[in-house]
């Protein structure tokens, strides 16, 4: 019971078109990503489905039910923020409590489902501490656990883990995708992050300047980029376009070949190229290379390749996985 | 600018800097010193600096004979009365420019704070007038509803900046968990307010008890707070020196204490937050 | 940012407050638009009488308006210079690594918190009473015949108490503005060579320059309307000397009963206030920007 459809949904700011026209649709108890640049608008739309703005037209629907003009705190959803939103006043507890105290519930019963939230997330022993005396994680787990217990229709995550350090970021990557598992409930996550889009969608929504670019599994857009921007966007490193005579000799404007998917050689191939650097990361070589006629070229050789700056090799794309792309940017099949 | 003072500078300095603070609080000092003497030894010249009989008499004097206390609960019930009320419109008012702002706000805004240097001289005659045909002269009521009203916009303008501090993603949170308006001001806005509530009051009490035009016009003897009390002494019979000092330490002692606390409070409301 | 219903929720709960002032603002104002046009004194208050603008011509022709405005001036203008310019020293004292800092600034402050009717009477008697005042017996221990302060100089009289009153307020917003001044400047302007007195006017100065600014503007506002002070020592004597634009209209109002009079008063009070509040909104305006 958490399926949530937009519906030519458009947000302008004054003047600024931030939303211009979504049309979504996100099921029950799927994991779905709005991931895209600074600006694309995929905090404007998560706050849109929450309730925290108003849509500028368009209709919002959660469970068939249209929650366009309905306030946020009747929405049945909950959100966890990117500065957490923590009360500061109030203890983990009284944090994680508040909302069951603000929907009347008995006291008995929010002791027990607080008991529960805190255990799920190893917060048992911090119940009593105030945010300020909690480190980044534990407080990324109190804002979690705080929408948890409300059992909301579905959860929203405006980019949980920008504040975190790196490896903190792939813990609670791994985290909140099994809190998926667990709950089963719908999750929308915003990031700007492709990996963690990746890794934890069960679909992406590409968001392009306020319009949707695409939508998809994750490898669906990974192998079939439907333009030039997701191409572009998903895939670190990013995909190596290249225009001009290699791109009108397989009949189009520009191809694209991601790095892992070139074959490099030191004696022959299709494209020339100089290297002007390697960086071994001892699991992968990451060669940059400059390619004669074509441009810079980057490759991701498995292992270690012993290849030095100055030195000449020859790229070859593998036709498979060669993306071709139009004039006006768009894939060609 | 040597950065490193020699101690010598340094004693210097300090020795110069006690000196000017030591004038500029002289007058308050040589009040409150002559309040614990007799009359005679107020006037007697050369002045009698710390050798004279200490006594108290001067301040039962002043509660016997003017019923000081009178005049002090005055002072006390409209400070306090006059801004808690002040505060029931002020905080949902500072809350509305500070979370909901329109277009108009910061317009808004501005044309509180000029409400609040429009000399009082401009409204003297309506407002006496007013109060006069109503009854309202030398009542509490009338002079709280008028400190109410000219502090009214402080009051709006200093919540307002204290409020812009509270990061508006806890409210959004708030409404997220399901609280309504009323919820999120009382159990979310006002406890992390608090300090800067407390602040605000601080400041807009001190002003006040300090009030000296409308409390001095207005009022004549029932609702008379101690700013009216002290002018009394303007007009006094006989040598009244050390009774002045008495009601006057006791008239500006709280506040000396409380504005010792507010100093911060202070540059930033009266300034309007042009420094910071 | 906000949406609909938070947007009408705003507009509900600021609304009381807007009503109450604008009511507060404006009903006495126009009343007293109102009365500046009538002959009406309440001595004769069957006679009201419809006069337009003869009330302004009367006081404005009046000598004693010209003899107030000028005091009003020169009141605000001493204040502002003593206040500011002994506020700047205090301050660049204050600034120094002094002992006892805490009480000291106690020490500085504190007559900003006295009540205006505690000042003038304390200054009045204690200290200025030509007698058994304290600066008698200074002037005595000299050999130099005591001020009679209140009668041959009422007016400076006035302007010392009230700038003692003001100095403290401009000194802690002076002080205030002086400690946001990096230590690195200080450092870089040593290293380059400069001496205090350049240090003071190519760096203090320009930084603090909007203090100073603010602390001009409020203090007019505020100087603009001094009553208190006058009310309990001089009652605006000898003669007019002493008298200024807030205490004249008083006079009109409250001593003369004459209300048409004191209304006409009391509108140029607020036009002159006028003036002052534009120029200070503009600073504020840009501050509020941020």
């Amino acid at each position: 019971m958490g399926s949530i459809q937009l519906k030519s949904v458009r947000k302008e700011f004054g003047p600024v078109n931030v939303i211009n026209g979504v049309d979504l649709s996100i099921e029950n108890g799927e994991f779905a990503v709005f991931v895209g640049p600074s600006g694309c608008g995929k905090s404007t739309l998560l706050r849109l489905i929450a309730g925290l703005e108003d849509v500028t037209s368009g209709q919002v629907l959660i469970d068939a039910k249209d929650m366009t003009n309905v306030g946020p705190s009747q929405r049945g959803l909950a959100m966890v923020f990117q500065s957490y939103a923590l009360y500061p006043h109030m203890s983990v507890r009284g944090n994680i409590a508040f909302a069951l105290k603000m929907a009347g519930q008995s006291a008995d019963a929010i002791d027990q489902k607080v008991r529960k939230a805190a255990a799920t997330l190893n917060l048992t022993d911090y119940l009593d501490r105030k945010p300020r005396q909690l480190s980044g994680g534990q407080r990324q787990r109190v804002a979690i656990g705080r929408a948890i217990v409300r059992e909301p229709k579905a959860f929203l995550f405006d980019e949980p883990l920008s504040n975190l350090d790196a490896a903190l970021r792939v813990q609670m990557r791994v985290e909140i995708g099994e809190l998926h598992e667990a709950l089963k409930t719908t999750m929308i996550y915003v990031t700007h992050d492709q990996v963690e889009a990746m890794t934890m969608a069960d679909k992406i929504v590409v968001l392009d300047r306020g319009s949707v670019a695409q939508v998809g599994s994750p490898l669906e857009l990974y192998n079939k980029p439907n333009g030039l921007f997701v191409a572009g966007f998903i895939g670190s490193p990013t995909m190596n376009l290249i225009k001009g005579a290699p791109a009108a000799k397989r009949g189009a404007e520009t191809i694209g070949i991601r790095p892992e998917h070139a074959d490099v050689s030191t004696t022959a191939g299709e494209w020339p190229a100089k290297v002007r650097l390697a960086e071994h990361l001892g699991s992968d070589t990451f060669v940059h290379a400059e390619a004669d006629g074509i441009g810079p070229l980057t490759l991701r050789l498995e292992g270690e390749a012993p290849l030095t700056p100055a030195q000449t090799i020859y790229v070859t794309p593998r036709e498979a996985h060669l993306h071709r792309f139009d004039k006006d940017g768009r894939r060609i099949d | 600018m040597a950065m490193k003072k020699s101690t010598g500078e340094r004693i210097g300095i300090t020795v110069l800097a006690w000196l000017v603070a030591f004038i500029i609080f002289f007058p308050i000092l040589w009040t409150i010193l002559t309040s614990f003497k007799s009359e005679l030894d107020a006037i007697s010249m050369p002045p009698k600096f710390l050798f004279f009989n200490w006594t108290l008499e001067n301040y039962t004097e002043v509660q016997h004979r003017s019923n000081y206390l009178h005049y002090a609960w005055n002072s006390i019930l409209l400070s306090i009365g006059a801004n808690i009320v002040g505060l029931i419109f002020a905080i949902p008012a500072a809350w509305s420019m500070a979370f909901a702002p329109g277009k108009r706000t910061k317009d808004l805004l501005m044309w509180m704070l000029s409400t609040k240097m429009m000399p009082a001289v401009g409204v003297l005659v309506p407002l006496y007038l007013l109060f006069k045909n109503l009854g309202l002269l030398d009542s509490l009521f009338g002079i709280g509803l008028v400190l109410m009203l000219i502090n009214l916009p402080l009051l709006i303008w200093m919540l307002y900046t204290y409020f812009k501090e509270i990061p508006n993603d806890i409210l959004e949170a708030a409404r997220m968990d399901g609280a309504s308006l009323i919820n999120e001001i009382v159990y979310v806005l006002t406890p992390m307010a608090v300090p800067g509530i407390a602040s605000t009051m601080l400041l807009a009490i001190i002003l006040s008890w300090n009030e000296a035009f409308w409390t001095l016009n207005l009022a004549t003897s029932n609702a008379a707070p101690l700013t009216a009390f002290i002018a009394s002494y303007s007009a006094p019979e006989g040598y009244f020196w050390a009774k002045l000092s008495a009601a006057s330490t006791l008239a500006i002692a709280p506040i000396l204490i409380l504005g010792w606390f507010s100093q911060k409070q202070l540059v930033r409301g009266l300034t309007f937050g042009a420094v910071k | 940012m906000a949406t609909q219903q938070t947007a009408s929720a705003g507009r509900a709960l600021v609304s009381p407050s807007v009503i109450l002032l604008f009511i507060w603002m404006i009903v006495p104002l126009v009343m007293t638009l109102y009365f500046s046009t009538l002959r009406y004194s309440l001595l004769d208050p069957d006679n009201v009488g419809f006069v337009g603008l003869q009330n302004y011509t009367s006081f404005l022709t009046d000598p004693d308006f010209i003899a107030a405005l000028i005091n009003t001036l020169v009141l605000v203008v001493s204040v502002l210079i003593i206040s500011v310019c002994g506020g700047i020293l205090v301050a660049l004292l204050m600034d120094q690594p002094v002992f006892g800092q805490n009480v000291l600034r106690l020490m500085v402050i504190a007559p900003f918190f006295v009540m205006p009717t505690v000042s003038a009477l304390v200054w009045k008697n204690l200290l200025m009473n030509p007698d058994s005042g304290f600066f008698a017996w200074i002037a005595k221990s000299l050999g130099f015949q005591p001020i009679v302060w209140f009668t041959n100089w009422p007016m400076l009289s006035v302007i010392i108490v009230v700038s003692w009153e003001w100095l403290p307020f401009a000194s802690l917003i002076l002080l205030t503005a002086l400690q946001s001044l990096d230590e690195e400047q200080k450092e870089a302007a040593s290293l380059d060579g400069a001496g205090p007195f350049s240090y003071f006017g190519y760096i203090v100065l320009p930084h603090i320059a909007r203090a100073i600014t603010v602390v001009i503007l409020i203090e007019t506002i505020f100087l603009l309307s001094v009553f208190a002070e006058i009310y309990v020592t001089t009652s605006g004597g000898p003669g007019v000397a002493t008298t200024n634009i807030p205490f004249l209209v008083y006079k009109q109002a409250l001593l003369n009963f004459d209300v048409g009079s004191a209304s006409a008063g009391g509108i140029i009070a607020v036009i002159l206030a006028n003036i002052v509040a534009f120029f200070l909104m503009r600073i504020i305006g840009r501050n509020l920007e941020g």
